[in-house]
């Protein structure tokens, strides 16, 4: 009774709809444990925007929701990059804001009142698990097995690789450009595949999105020409790649400049020029295409030659001369840092100074990936077998995006959705094979190896598998190894990406938990005890910080447009007080906030990004502020009693260690992040004076104190103070004058 | 559906060249039969004559409409290099409608001319594409336009 009922829901018709409602079913799974693997970080510890970009993404959000989306547009900020200001609407991309404050206003409507806050929190995990449908839409375009979809799907919720970037709080650009480049290449497999404008166009409205949401749209700019430019060269030129081409690039181009922060970029950067190429080479092929309708070979051939030397001159000559006249600007320097990983080092240190634009090393790519990582290869190789249009994109796709992963850690997250795509592909091919494959019977082998007697390799061969034993072996180790992947992506989720870093954790001895809330408690001071508009410098990782969560104008912050402001604040940090006071003086500041991690152990802190300040510097004033002078005549990064003058008398070590020898017995202060006894005598600082230490000691405030009321410097100023004898005598050692009246 | 039967294909450069079955019968009997060693020019003269005796009229409609557009770019663009590009959004809205018009148009083309081996599209559904993708170029273009 049971099979035969059973037989009845799975076969015909009515089996095909039982599928159907499975398939959405499973999907609505996969979508919702892609959402729920990322709340780790809410439940642990609150609803809080993670980070350094994300509190800026926040801010502009809450000003979008206030304001309304013209004054948005406009905005002109005067809180950061202080005597500057940041003409923010034009140089922000401004899709994420937007899309959240979309979310925002329908809820509204909906009379469901959410704070914009718990919006931005969960944006990520939202679009996480529209990826994962895009990706099952993806993956299904690729392949004729249902299940290949499903997994990609599943892959692509879970693995680490992307949930990196996508944790509930962490409310960052990646957060929906995942989403929107997964479901733009979608589109254009489908668009490619019917030759229709209507996909063609669909795939440029979300090309269009993408731009507005992130700067990797550069990759779609330059992967989808690719991939006409690698079908053309294989003679694979149908009307349907000259359809989807074109109507994509001439809408996309025009969609993209639509964001004032692209502007005209997508016709004056040289990154947007491939684009453009293959634009014109594609009208080329199509006209010989129709020219040779009405020719027979051989003239056609010989119009083609003289054609083909005619366009190429031209197009050279006037790329050279646009390039020359300066009218197509060069290549960007993060593009340069791509192709030669050393470039930013030498050029712009400010690039590599963050580390997410370091190289990948190698067991990064099995953290974030874990076992799809040796599958992918699998995957392409049976693309190549097949080898229709759609598996060439992924081809292409796999191969530059494996280049750009193992150039700079970020670019991991473009390389998941196609690893997921091709471990998907290979996995499926397994599944099926193991499982549903059944023994060939024997009549039908008998029939293969009598009747044909054509040549063998075009014989259909007889493929099955026979032995229950290997069935099961195989099966068995694939779901190991699937149970295997989830238990590590909830490994990885729940202990390498769930920390929003602006609340950290650590266990006590007795295992209990223990938060360590420095920061929001010294931001949230300086929101209650400062002025409204007090200037706070800092090193440029906190700008975002301090003007989300204390509300207080910056120097520099996480956007690094101006790297001669950032090196000013470098050169301020890295001098001796007398250099740095006139600096602060310059720019109004009047605090300024270190982070220190010596008391906690916490590695994060200011004292070791010192030389990225230094260095930073030192690219704008070679001759005030040398990397050399920071390091011991052995070239050791020293902070304790034989560390160079330099460094002893530089404003952030000063900061650093202000004071902090008194918590300890006297000269046993210890430094528990470097390891390193310090010095017996605390630094002095004449110029500034402590505003305010937060509880673990991690951040620390110094207000800048005014010019002295006497018109004394600071350093008699406090010496007087502390009830120290003027030593005249012995500080005058200029030669003496002889007194002639 | 279209798509299965046509990616299949690993020669797909026979169907995109649909043309010469139906003219080679009249290329034998038209008037001027090519030598194999004509110049380019003759060639020229040969395929202008095959084009005109052979494509019908709803086709040369969208040609000459076709023709007109990118004589109106070509216009802006000498326009462009010779006055000047200062208003330079609205010279790249005009320029960019008319190349992102033409190869919606030389789509449509493609669509409608072959459509018996080509895409496999009715004609209907090209068209409805048509005005859906120009729709979007013209909201874009009159939006850059300021």
């Amino acid at each position: 009774m049971a099979p035969s009922s059973l037989d009845v829901v799975l076969k015909g018709s009515s089996g095909r709809n039982t599928r159907g409602l499975l398939r959405v079913i499973i999907l609505c799974t996969i979508a919702a444990a892609a959402v729920s693997s990322r709340l780790f970080s809410v439940i642990r510890f609150e609803s809080i925007i993670h980070e350094f970009d994300p509190w800026f993404n926040f801010r502009a959000t809450k000003y979008l929701v206030e304001n309304g989306f013209y004054s948005f547009w406009d905005w002109f900020d005067d809180r950061t990059w202080h005597p500057l200001g940041r003409v923010t609407g034009g140089t922000l991309y401004p899709g994420l804001m937007v899309t959240s404050g979309v979310i925002y206003h329908i809820l509204r409507l909906l009379t469901i009142p959410v704070d914009i806050r718990n919006i931005c929190v969960l944006l990520a995990p939202g679009f996480s698990g529209l990826t994962a449908l895009a990706m099952y839409l993806l993956t299904s375009e690729m392949s004729d097995s249902p299940s290949a979809g499903l997994l990609a799907a599943a892959f692509m919720g879970i693995t680490p690789g992307y949930i990196s970037r996508s944790v509930a709080g962490s409310y960052d650009n990646e957060a929906i450009a995942i989403f929107l480049l997964v479901f733009t290449f979608y589109l254009w497999i489908k668009a490619v595949k019917n030759g229709s404008i209507m996909w063609g166009a669909l795939t440029a409205l979300f090309y269009g999105y993408m731009v507005s949401a992130w700067g990797g749209y550069v990759f779609i700019t330059n992967l989808i020409p690719l991939h006409v430019f690698v079908l053309l060269c294989m003679g694979r030129y149908s009307t349907r790649v000259y359809i989807s081409y074109t109507t994509w690039y001439a809408l996309g181009t025009l969609g993209s400049m639509q964001i004032p922060f692209v502007g005209f970029l997508p016709i004056r950067n040289s990154d947007h020029m491939s684009a453009l190429g293959v634009f014109g080479l594609i009208q080329l092929v199509a006209f010989a295409e129709f020219i040779r309708g009405y020719l027979p070979g051989k003239q056609f051939q010989k119009l083609l030659t003289s054609m083909v030397l005619l366009t190429f001159g031209l197009g050279f000559g006037g790329l050279v001369l646009l390039s020359v006249s300066g009218v197509i600007a060069p290549w960007s320097g993060r593009f340069y840092s791509l192709w030669d990983t050393g470039y930013a080092k030498i050029h712009i240190p400010i690039i590599a100074s963050v580390s997410e634009h370091q190289p990948t090393a190698w067991p990064a790519f099995f953290f974030d990936l874990n076992f799809l990582i040796w599958l992918f290869p699998a995957g392409v190789f049976m693309c190549f077998q097949k080898l229709k249009d759609e598996h060439v994109f992924v081809v292409i796709y796999s191969v530059l995006a494996s280049y750009f992963a193992g150039v700079m850690v970020r670019l991991m997250l473009t390389l998941t959705p196609i690893v997921c795509v091709a471990a998907a592909l290979a996995l499926s091919c397994i599944l099926d094979n193991f499982l549903v494959a059944s023994t060939p019977s024997t009549e039908t082998k008998a029939k293969a190896t009598t009747e044909d007697k054509s040549l063998r390799s075009a014989r259909n061969p007889v493929v099955g598998i026979y032995s229950w034993f290997s069935k099961s072996v195989v099966v068995a180790s694939v779901t190991l190894y699937l149970l295997m992947f989830v238990a590590h992506c909830t490994w990885v989720t729940s202990n390498a990406y769930s920390s929003p870093s602006v609340v950290l954790a650590s266990k006590l001895p007795d295992g209990s938990q223990f938060i360590i809330d420095d920061y929001r408690e010294a931001y949230y001071w300086l929101r209650q005890n400062t002025p409204d508009n007090a200037k706070i410098m800092s090193w440029w990782d906190y700008g975002y910080q301090i003007g989300g969560m204390a509300d207080r104008p910056t120097l520099v912050d996480n956007n690094t447009w101006n790297n001669t402001h950032i090196a000013t604040v470098g050169k301020a940090m890295s001098s001796r007080e007398e250099v740095s006071y006139p600096i602060l003086r310059q720019h109004d500041v009047d605090y300024v906030l270190v982070v220190f991690g010596g008391l906690l152990g916490y590695s994060g802190d200011d004292l070791n990004k010192f030389l990225w300040m230094v260095r930073i510097a030192e690219g704008i004033w070679p001759d005030e502020v040398k990397e050399r002078d920071f390091f011991t005549a052995r070239g050791e990064y020293r902070v304790d009693e034989e560390a160079t003058p330099a460094m002893k008398n530089s404003l952030m070590y000063k900061m650093s260690y202000h004071n902090y020898q008194s918590l300890f017995p006297a000269g046993q202060a210890m430094d528990r992040v470097r390891g390193t006894r310090l010095p017996k005598e605390s630094p002095q600082l004449n110029t500034l004076e402590e505003a305010f230490t937060s509880e673990n000691w991690i951040v620390r405030l110094y207000k800048v104190k005014d010019l002295d009321n006497l018109g004394r410097d600071h350093s008699n100023a406090v010496a007087f103070d502390k009830g120290l004898k003027r030593k005249r005598a012995t500080k005058r050692k200029g030669p003496r004058v002889l007194r002639t009246e | 559906m279209a798509p299965k039967r046509h990616a299949a294909s690993t020669t797909s450069a026979a169907p995109s060249t649909p043309t010469p079955a139906p003219t080679t019968p009249k290329l034998s009997s038209g008037p001027a039969t090519l030598k194999t060693n004509a110049s380019a020019a003759e060639i020229a003269g040969h395929v202008w004559q095959q084009y005109a005796s052979t494509t019908p009229q709803r086709t040369l409609l969208l040609d000459a409409f076709m023709a007109f557009l990118v004589l109106v770019g070509g216009l802006q663009f000498v326009y462009c290099v010779l006055a000047g590009n200062y208003p330079f959004n609205a010279f790249l809205s005009g320029f960019s409608a008319a190349v992102g018009q033409f190869v919606l148009t030389a789509s449509l083309r493609m669509q409608t001319s072959d459509s018996e081996q080509g895409t496999g599209t009715s004609h209907e559904r090209a068209f409805a594409d048509y005005i859906f993708g120009s729709l979007i170029l013209h909201f874009f273009c009159v939006n850059f336009i300021n």
